[in-house]
């Protein structure tokens, strides 16, 4: 019971990944300044961030109701959930019980349901906006997303992250296969959309409609909706990592997969421009759901 | 407890560009902070798109009838402690609008400013001088 408390709050769960997701955080802002020809923040900036919101002073919206306080920590339950079952995963890969990944793909949509609810509840209309844009997001990037982990389930036959990482292990990493490579390219760029980055940011435009559904949130909420991003963009590599080039997950090579993923997100990120939230759902409904389709067909022929 | 109190607030300022009718030469001096030969981001400062994010109100220009009451709301609308920094002499003092007919007040008869940066349009050092003139007041050195 402890060590499930422990596991939860402190090692693979809630302040590990915190500072994981801070340290990423960082990582992408870091580069993105060196991209840009500038020094770039120290390393401890985030964690600054966070603290600093915490003595702020947290404002709720007169016209806000009840979810408004309540969905943040709904978002990063979610996370912080989805890091103790990966972390455990990778730590001990006995401990996988069946349907983990289910669970997982159920688990990784909450923190888009999180910012819809809070963003709805606000009572702002450029949060409404930024709400109704995030749920056109979610249509979209779901189907590619779920085909290109299909692909993932075809090739290894089984919806336990356990044998998905052991199958790898005896015949080698999936993206080195045809299926792979186009699913692992569709759910990368549906990894950017999740994650809220750049070509994809529709919901967050800060040009456009300031910062959409996080405008009316201060203080704490606001530091909980940016440790839960935060979060979520160390999960997410991590995700990919042991869907598709979970071939040696030794801490090294671990590592290193983890930081070509992470810098791959940065570069996509500091080289795109945004898309109209059109141009993203005819994105995502059309070519890529096509590859998707393809690899899925490859997938059963045995590609 | 206090130290780290101390280090966040004033490593971490967010910032929300008010432009209270301002001829928009301020707003381009504020921009160049953001490039690379200024970067301020290595500071911890940040631009902001929402006012509840704002730790600090950067305002520009001289408050009209219409911006006054909209400068007001915003104070009133952003997390405390909030800070006001007043970006040119049309902010500092309104110079030579000061018997326009459509200017009521000064911009610090309406809102507490915290530090005045005069100049038309101040410099970027100046601008960075002045933050830490702002961030040494809150440290309480002299």
């Amino acid at each position: 019971m402890l060590k499930i408390i422990f596991n939860y709050l402190v090692f693979p769960g809630f302040l590990f990944s915190a500072f994981l997701g801070l340290m990423t955080s960082w990582f992408d802002r870091k580069i993105t300044a060196r991209i840009q020809w500038r020094k770039g923040p120290v390393w401890y900036q985030n964690f600054l961030d966070i603290l600093k919101l915490f003595y702020k002073e947290t404002i709720l919206p007169t016209q806000a109701k009840f979810s408004f306080f309540l969905s943040p920590f709904l978002g990063l339950c979610a996370v912080v959930i989805v890091g103790t079952i990966l972390g455990r995963l990778l730590i001990n890969p006995l401990e996988s019980f069946l349907g983990d990944l289910i669970v997982v793909i159920y688990l990784l949509v909450i923190p888009a349901i999180a910012l819809i609810l809070g963003a709805s509840s606000s009572g702002n209309p450029l949060a409404s906006v930024g709400a109704s844009r995030e749920i056109k997001l979610l249509l979209g990037y779901e189907l590619p997303f779920i085909l290109s982990i299909l692909v993932v389930i075809i090739k290894s036959n089984s919806i336990k992250l356990n044998e998905i990482i052991n199958q790898q292990m005896s015949s080698g990493s999936y993206i080195f296969s045809f299926s792979g490579a186009i699913a692992f390219l569709v759910a990368l760029l549906c990894t950017q959309a999740k994650l809220g980055f750049v070509p994809f940011d529709v919901s967050e435009a800060e040009q456009e409609i300031m910062a959409g559904v996080l405008i009316e949130y201060s203080g704490l909420l606001l530091a909980i909706f940016k440790l839960m991003r935060a979060i979520l963009f160390y999960i997410m590599p991590i995700l990919l990592i042991v869907l598709f080039m979970g071939k040696d997950l030794s801490l090294g090579f671990l590592i290193l997969k983890y930081l070509f993923l992470v810098i791959l997100i940065i570069l996509l990120k500091n080289t795109n421009p945004r898309l109209r939230i059109e141009q993203v759902l005819k994105f995502f409904w059309g070519p890529l759901s096509f590859l998707g389709i393809i690899a899925i067909i490859l997938a059963l022929l045995g590609l | 407890m206090n130290y780290l109190k101390l280090k966040s607030l004033t490593k971490s300022i967010w910032v929300f560009h008010a432009a209270c009718s301002p001829c928009n030469n301020c707003d381009i001096e504020v921009l160049d902070l953001l490039t690379p030969r200024y970067d301020v981001e290595r500071f911890g400062i940040v631009l902001v798109g929402s006012v509840r994010h704002a730790d600090c109100l950067l305002v520009t220009g001289v408050p009209n009838y219409k911006t006054a009451e909209r400068i007001k709301k915003l104070y009133a609308q952003a997390p405390k402690p909030c800070l006001v920094v007043a970006v040119g002499s049309c902010a500092c003092g309104r110079i030579m609008f000061r018997e326009s007919y459509n200017s009521p007040c000064n911009l610090d008869e309406i809102i507490p400013v915290d530090v005045y940066i005069p100049g038309c349009p101040p410099k970027p050092e100046a601008m960075i001088a002045g933050i830490v003139k702002l961030i040494n007041k809150i440290k309480g050195v002299r």
